[in-house]
């Protein structure tokens, strides 16, 4: 396993600048997930770390040396693509052995039989070797995709949304699996998805990109309680954080340059309080529910634990925990949080 | 009845249409096989029976038109003939009842050879050619790359035969009239334009995420085309070469203007084989008949990957 560094990398096609100024270091056994929106460069900057695309400016490193102008053979790095994850002329044990046979790598057939059936063991496909690769399901295709990253005990993963087609359990079990793989081999991962479960779950840090630009890196935890940018808080968290013009609550502010508050749903409790509104909507999640609040014109989502007997068009309390705040400036970047984090 | 039992599928057509398609495709099939069994049923008939009037459906076989196809005979005073030592061979037997004597063996061996070496020859360079050219099209962002397609496709405008009076210059001058070498590259040279045109339409299908997954998994580009592009595109390349081969097996226009001895095909010869008193019918049948089964075994050995290519669909998710 190694370290995968990027400096300052861009990448445009024509006009459109797909990565910016990307500047990022992965450590050696770290797994960092990339969470952004669609078209966010996700995509992008794995292939510049695949070298299946070549920047435009700026430096690639993996374990150190600069493999900018290396071709992706010699990276050393497994790459799960988003879509097309397997040759369709060859059966599932000769998908898994392909990495193995490249001329790159030269393994024997015992060591590569061996090392084959260790992985569909594994992942639990053991009695697919023999299936073609068209004449499986969406989740065992995207299991011996993984499984063919695996065989390769390569320096760096890369994997570009590898649960996304699957079913919510099925991508569950997998994702605890993944992560455990990764604890056991030590293994370097960079993991793209536009799923914040996935993200929080999974990443010892979050990349979050949008629209090619690096907003925070940082850990979920982090990311979650201290977003750098309203772009960044808003992409973390179900229900949505609640983002109020500064003018509507001023009893809040409480520093100078705040244009507006963001209040997470959590930190909404209901029935106490000194503020009041009106109940809009109410969507039971199963434990929690989701309450839309109508508040000074405006809504505001909460999420409530308690099955309090809520009445759409009731009028109550709230309170707003006000050591949980997080005060933008009118670029929308984090002034301050109230909160410890 | 319940209404699963009625439900109708509607990508599989109804048993009736099935069975009517089924009729047609046999009625097409045998009207389209008649003026093939024609020829087979001649190749075997005496010269006599072959001219018969109503034709004869029902004949005595006979090898006379194989024989008269690959050997060179004179006829002979019957006074001569029974000078002779008897007959060693069943088709020396055969020539004797005509009053005939093989002197050697004809010129249809060499030209049916000429037919394969320069059929084969051109269908594998213009298919070789044609693949490279279509990756690198499907590929790379090459420059003018639509112009020259464009050029490539435009060589297809007209039919080739409008250049022969240049070509055949240019062949004088460069002494690559009536040569093996000349006809291969003229027929490569036809063919390619439709080889490249057909086969990027071919690799375009295939999607670059399979080379470029076989490139990080340790492959040169050379070696991920090798392993993943040709065996996908096998369908495409198998048609190609049955197109290819098609023309330049049956090409005539062109083999008559530049080939005359050496390396003339077999189509601009099997029409003039006279036997006595004008075209020798039988003769000419099997020689037709032994010209179309190279064609024929071909594609029935390609057919595998014809038939591979309709469920090869690609691996979405
Ligand atoms: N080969 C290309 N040519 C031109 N534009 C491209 C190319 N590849 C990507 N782009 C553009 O670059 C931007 C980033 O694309 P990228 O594929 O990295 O997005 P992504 O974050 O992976 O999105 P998604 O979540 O939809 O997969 C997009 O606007 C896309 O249209
Ligand atoms: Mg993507």
């Amino acid at each position: 396993m190694a370290e995968l560094r990027f400096e300052a990398v861009a990448k445009r096609f024509g006009e459109l600048t797909a990565v910016r100024e990307l500047t990022l270091t992965l450590a050696d056994g770290e797994f960092l997930v990339l969470l952004g929106p669609t078209g966010a460069g996700k995509t992008t900057t794995l292939r510049l770390a695949a070298g299946l695309e070549r920047p435009d400016s700026g430096r690639v490193f993996i374990g150190g040396r600069d493999v900018t102008d290396w071709p992706p053979a010699a990276r050393d790095v497994a790459f799960i693509f988003q879509t097309f994850s397997l040759y369709p002329h060859l059966d599932v044990r000769d998908n898994l052995a392909f990495p193995l046979r490249a001329p790159a790598r030269r393994l024997g057939e015992a060591e590569i039989r061996r090392r084959v059936e260790a992985v569909a063991e594994l992942l639990g496909i053991a009695d697919k070797l023999a299936n073609r690769a068209t004449q499986l399901s969406g989740g065992e295709m995207q299991r011996v995709a993984i499984g063919r990253a695996l065989v390769r005990e390569p320096r760096l993963f890369l994997m570009d949304e590898p649960l996304s087609s699957l079913d919510a359990k099925l991508r569950e079990t997998l994702r605890i699996e993944l992560k455990r793989i990764q604890r056991d081999l030590g293994a370097t991962i960079l993991y793209v998805t536009h799923d914040q479960i996935e993200a929080t779950t999974m990443a010892d840090r979050i990349g979050v990109l949008e629209g090619g630009e690096l907003l925070q890196l940082a850990p979920p935890r982090e990311v979650y309680d201290r977003p750098a940018e309203v772009r960044v808080a808003r992409r973390l968290g179900s229900p949505a954080i609640n983002l109020l013009p500064a003018a509507l609550v001023p009893e809040l502010v409480s520093a100078s340059g705040v244009a507006r508050i963001g209040i997470r749903p959590e930190d909404i409790t209901l029935g106490t309080g000194a503020f009041r509104a009106r109940v809009r909507q109410i969507e039971p999640l199963g434990a929690d529910t989701v309450v839309l609040l109508e508040f000074r014109d405006t809504g505001l989502h909460a999420l409530t634990t308690g099955r309090d007997g809520l009445q759409t068009g009731q009028q109550l309390a709230l309170d707003l925990a006000r050591d949980r705040l997080l005060l933008f400036d009118e670029r929308g970047r984090l002034l301050a949080s109230t909160g410890t984090g | 009845m319940s209404a699963r039992d009625q439900a109708r599928s509607i990508v599989e057509p109804a048993p009736f249409s099935r069975r009517l398609a089924a009729l047609v495709i046999v009625v097409y099939a045998l009207v389209s096989s008649i003026p093939l069994a024609w020829i087979v049923a001649t190749s075997f008939k005496t010269p006599n029976d072959a001219i018969a009037y109503p034709p004869k459906l029902v004949f005595t076989p006979s090898l006379e038109g194989y024989v008269n196809l690959f050997t060179a005979r004179t006829r002979q005073t019957p006074e001569y003939l029974a000078s002779l030592p008897p007959p060693e061979t069943w088709y020396e037997e055969l020539v004797r009842k005509r009053n005939m004597v093989i002197t050697g063996p004809s010129r249809f061996a060499g030209r049916y050879a000429n037919s394969l070496i320069i059929g084969f020859g051109s269908t594998f360079f213009a298919v070789l050619l044609g693949t490279f050219a279509a990756y690198a099209f499907s590929r790379f962002g090459i420059p003018l790359k639509e112009d020259l397609l464009f050029f490539i496709l435009s060589t297809r405008m007209f039919p080739p035969i409008a250049v022969a009076i240049p070509i055949y210059l240019m062949y004088r001058q460069l002494g690559l009239t009536d040569t093996q070498l000349g006809m291969i590259i003229l027929y490569t040279a036809v063919n390619l334009s439709l080889s490249v045109w057909l086969l990027k339409g071919f690799i375009d299908e295939i999607p670059k995420e399979y080379e470029e997954a076989a490139m990080v998994d340790g492959y040169s580009r050379l070696q991920a085309f090798r392993k993943v592009v040709l065996p996908q595109a096998a369908t495409g390349i198998a048609a190609t070469a049955i197109f290819c081969l098609i023309f330049a097996w049956n090409e005539y226009a062109f083999a008559l203007l530049l080939t005359s001895g050496l390396a003339q095909t077999a189509p601009p010869f099997i029409p003039n084989i006279i036997g006595e008193g004008g075209l020798d019918w039988p003769a000419v049948a099997a020689g037709t008949t032994l010209f179309l089964l190279p064609v024929m075994i071909f594609t029935i050995l390609l057919r595998k990957h014809l038939l591979r290519g309709i469920t090869f669909g690609a691996l979405r998710r």
